[in-house]
């Protein structure tokens, strides 16, 4: 850099401009419009180029985050781009969607006394400049292997799987079940927070690459583990399906119509357009007034999105514990609280109320904070006799979801924990029990990050590489 | 994309769609369903796969016209596509040696049950096809039936063909007067099955039953298709489409079908110009064996 930044720099941290709550309460724009270059470049400069950066042991795929800022500082941002796709592939989706404040941006020496430099805002910048140069990728792609890698499910893992693996020269196809690509990535986070176009973006480039996409292909029923590696001639399966089967609270009432997951409320607007109803032909009710279960990032996507319908007059969320414990991104409870969502905190729901058939309310139970549990929370703990009605005409429930069981309902030789997640026997590589079937993402953790599941991804390609290679 | 290659209407409303889905057509069993979306604007729905022909590459469809998708997907002609479908879904009817199984139909339920006839009889299962309708000209697939299994009686409302009543009635007096009835597969309207399964309970006969709830991705990943069985929630798309009948909360399905009445009168209505619709618009025609 020409002017290293001095000790005690009084540059503040960047922000970067937003769509204000009111233009954008009622659109599905995107709500954080990004740096300028002058922007990005006076961010970069806060940097203090720490010679062992503690920002990169926050990350799960180590970007190389004082390399490429350095690169921002000095402008040269297409090179700042290789420098991230080094080690992450989707620099424009993690940008936007990684928690930076529990991961990189938690580490960073400048945020022990002041605020952290904003590495997920510079990543997305770069991301964005790239792509809106149209700067192709000068990809030489490896000779071809004449292997064959069959990828089952297209949301992050299986993606950065996919990109890796072509890139080396193997012959990649991912199978998807859904009509559309991308995972939750498409049909979960909603677009005010990660556009659309993004995510075709990144999956056109891979069909550039090479990669085959079949889509509508339900692996386990159309096709078994076997059926592909025997039958197809796949040399090696990564299995990338991802969480699934969401969960309910058990509680009375969960079968009253208005009663939705988070799942099946954020499909049906995401990948189905409920919204554009009549237009689409799928369908979501006019509900007035719409109360969400939970406080992680899904919870906000679905109270963010449900505030943006149409009908919606009041969209509140209900946390059994305080706001200090909410898991979700920072910056998604920011937002949420500008656009109007509500949030009663240590609040519990013991029932849902109907009438006809339909929801009335939720029956809530007041809580008061314990002692830490296991995870350092503190634990709720119900007051008695503090139940009250809090009038609803819809109820969203995010409280995360299960494994998918289609995989394991087939593949009866591949190991599977109480919970329904598959065991690696060689986690170094992401391989499970079965030889030649790998696996990564939230169908191995459980539901966690899309960071995470493309570290899984790049473990995964790597391991599969040395093994199909071994095998030659 | 995926062609149609035959398309007849069996009765008014109700059609027959031949497609060419090769790689599910190699691997569909009965009892299980595939997920359609027509076009780019559709909405995934399920239908039973009531036939498939894994030398020709087809899967035989049966719809009833009763709503948007429905009414367009009768609207396809021969050689148009369908955009997207997903299958086989669902886990497959349990075929083995029960002795003599009654099956019951009422109206797009008996194209579900046709492949399960087959499969049971084919197997040494004495098995009496029950078939209801409202009249003559709505009973579906009476030849291939007859063909199916092993004996076939017929109900319906008016007394147009067969017997002049519903199908349980016609059930009641197989189980009274026949000989022991080791299993019952009840599949079409909500109203139906329940009644079946009120019958069949009182007899101690084990009753399988194939849920219809909205479903969207059927992959276990959305919930809607949720139903109680057994005090237990589950997902009709991944732990059935079958049920043990006798288990089953019918009320909550009943009242989760009822969901999108309104919406669904919306869509119809910018479908017929709003114009009076020879589909009974309260889905009655679904209710009605
Ligand atoms: C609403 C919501 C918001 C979130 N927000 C954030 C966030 O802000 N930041 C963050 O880091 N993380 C977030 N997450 C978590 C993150 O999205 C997931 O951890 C990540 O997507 C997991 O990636 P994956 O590739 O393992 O699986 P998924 O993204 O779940 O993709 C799996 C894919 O496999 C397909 N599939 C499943 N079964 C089969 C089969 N049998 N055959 C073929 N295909 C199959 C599925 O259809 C799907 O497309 C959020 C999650 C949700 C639900
Ligand atoms: C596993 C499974 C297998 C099925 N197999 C067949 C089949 O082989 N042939 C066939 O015609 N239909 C079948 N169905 C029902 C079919 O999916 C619905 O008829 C279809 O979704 C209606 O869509 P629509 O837009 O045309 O009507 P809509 O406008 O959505 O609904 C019109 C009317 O039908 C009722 N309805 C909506 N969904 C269902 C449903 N899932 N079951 C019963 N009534 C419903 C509504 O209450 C309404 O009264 C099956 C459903 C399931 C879950
Ligand atoms: S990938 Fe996520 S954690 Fe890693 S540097 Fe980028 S924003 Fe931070
Ligand atoms: S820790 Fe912070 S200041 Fe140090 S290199 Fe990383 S981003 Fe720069
Ligand atoms: S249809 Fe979505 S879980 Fe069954």
């Amino acid at each position: 850099m020409t002017n290293p930044p001095k000790k005690g720099n009084r540059i503040p941290r960047q922000s970067a401009p937003e769509l204000s709550p009111e233009a954008r309460k009622k659109t599905f724009s995107e709500v954080s419009l990004g740096y300028t270059p002058a922007m990005a470049m006076l961010e970069a400069s806060r940097c203090l180029q720490c010679k062992k950066p503690k920002c990169v042991l926050g990350c799960p795929v180590h970007v190389r985050i004082p390399e490429f800022i350095r690169q921002v500082a000095e402008g040269k941002f297409l090179e700042a781009a290789r420098t991230i796709r080094e080690t992450n592939a989707l620099p424009a989706i993690t940008g936007r969607v990684c928690p930076q404040e529990d991961q990189c941006e938690k580490h960073c020496v400048i945020g022990l006394k002041g605020e952290p430099l904003a590495i997920g805002k510079l990543e997305r910048f770069v991301a964005d400049y790239e792509r809106e140069s149209g700067a192709e990728e000068d990809i030489q792609p490896a000779p071809p292997t004449d292997k064959k890698i069959a990828i089952i499910g297209a949301g992050p893992a299986g993606l950065t799987a996919a990109g890796d693996l072509a890139a080396l020269g193997h012959e990649v196809v991912i199978f998807e079940a859904l009509h559309q690509a991308g995972g939750v990535l498409f049909y979960g986070i909603p677009e005010f927070r990660l556009p659309r176009n993004i995510i075709e973006m990144e999956i056109d480039r891979l069909k550039k690459r090479g990669v085959t996409i079949k889509l509508d292909y339900v692996i386990g029923k159309i096709k078994s583990l076997d059926e592909l590696m025997i039958d197809d001639g796949f040399d090696a399966v990564f299995i990338a399906t991802g969480a699934g089967l969401p969960y309910f609270l058990g509680i009375p009432g969960e079968n009253l119509n208005g009663v939705y997951s988070a799942n099946e409320f954020l499909t049906r607007v995401n990948l189905m357009h409920a919204w554009e109803f009549p237009e689409f032909d799928t369908p979501l009710h006019a509900h007035q007034a719409i109360a969400v279960i939970g406080g992680g990032n899904t919870a906000l996507d679905a109270a963010r999105t449900a505030l943006r319908l149409p009908s919606a007059r009041r969209v509140s969320i209900i946390y059994r514990r305080s706001s200090e414990e909410m898991p979700a991104r920072h910056e998604e409870i920011r937002h949420a609280r500008e656009e109007g969502v509500a949030f009663r905190f240590l609040e519990r729901p013991v029932a849902i109320m109907g009438e006809n058939g339909w929801v009335k309310a939720v029956r809530c139970q007041k809580m008061q904070l314990g002692e830490p549990d296991a995870s350092g929370r503190r634990r709720p703990l119900p007051i008695a006799g503090s139940e009250f009605d809090f009038p609803a005409d819809a109820v969203v429930i995010a409280l995360g979801s299960g494994t998918n069981p289609l995989i394991a309902q087939d593949a009866k030789d591949l190991v599977i924990d109480p919970e329904g997640h598959i065991e690696l026997s060689d986690a170094d590589i992401q391989m499970t029990s079965k030889p030649g079937v790998f696996a990564g993402g939230d169908i191995v953790t459980g539901a966690a990050t899309v960071i995470s599941a493309m570290g899984a991804g790049k473990k995964a390609a790597r391991g599969i590489h040395d093994y199909v290679m071994r095998s030659a | 994309m995926f062609n149609v290659i035959a398309k007849d209407e069996l009765a008014p409303g109700v059609f027959r769609f031949v497609v060419e889905a090769p790689q599910i057509a190699r691997k569909a069993r009965p009892g299980q369903f595939v997920i359609l979306r027509l076009n780019e604007h559709g909405e995934r729905i399920p239908l039973t796969i009531a036939n498939h022909d894994e030398e020709r590459g087809t899967l035989t469809l049966f719809v009833q016209a009763v709503g948007k998708t429905s009414l367009d997907l009768s609207r396809l002609e021969k050689d148009q596509g369908i955009l997207d479908i997903a299958g086989p879904l669902g886990l497959p009817t349990e075929i083995e040696r029960f002795g003599t199984v009654a099956l019951v139909g009422g109206g797009f339920g008996i194209a579900a049950l046709w492949p399960i006839a087959r499969a049971l009889t084919a197997i040494g299962n004495k098995t009496i096809a029950l078939m209801g309708a409202r009249s003559k000209n709505l009973l579906l697939l009476q030849e291939e039936m007859h063909a199916a299994a092993s004996e076939v009686r017929v109900a319906t409302n008016d007394g147009s063909a067969g017997m002049r009543g519903l199908v349980t009635d016609l059930l009641d007096r197989v189980i009274r007067d026949e000989g022991p009835v080791h299993r019952v597969i009840a599949i079409g309207p909500v109203v139906m099955m329940k009644a079946v399964c009120a019958l069949t309970r009182a007899h101690n006969i084990p009753t399988r039953v194939s849920l219809n709830p909205i479903m969207i991705d059927g992959t276990g990943m959305c919930g809607a298709c949720r139903v109680m069985v057994d005090g237990k929630m589950r997902f009709t798309c991944v732990d059935g489409p079958e049920f043990d009948g006798h288990l089953v909360d019918f009320e909550g399905l009943e009242n989760r079908l009822r969901g999108y009445l309104p919406e669904e009168q919306q869509a119809r209505e910018r479908l017929t110009g709003g114009q009076e619709c020879r589909l009974d618009t309260t889905g009655a025609a679904r209710s009605q064996p």
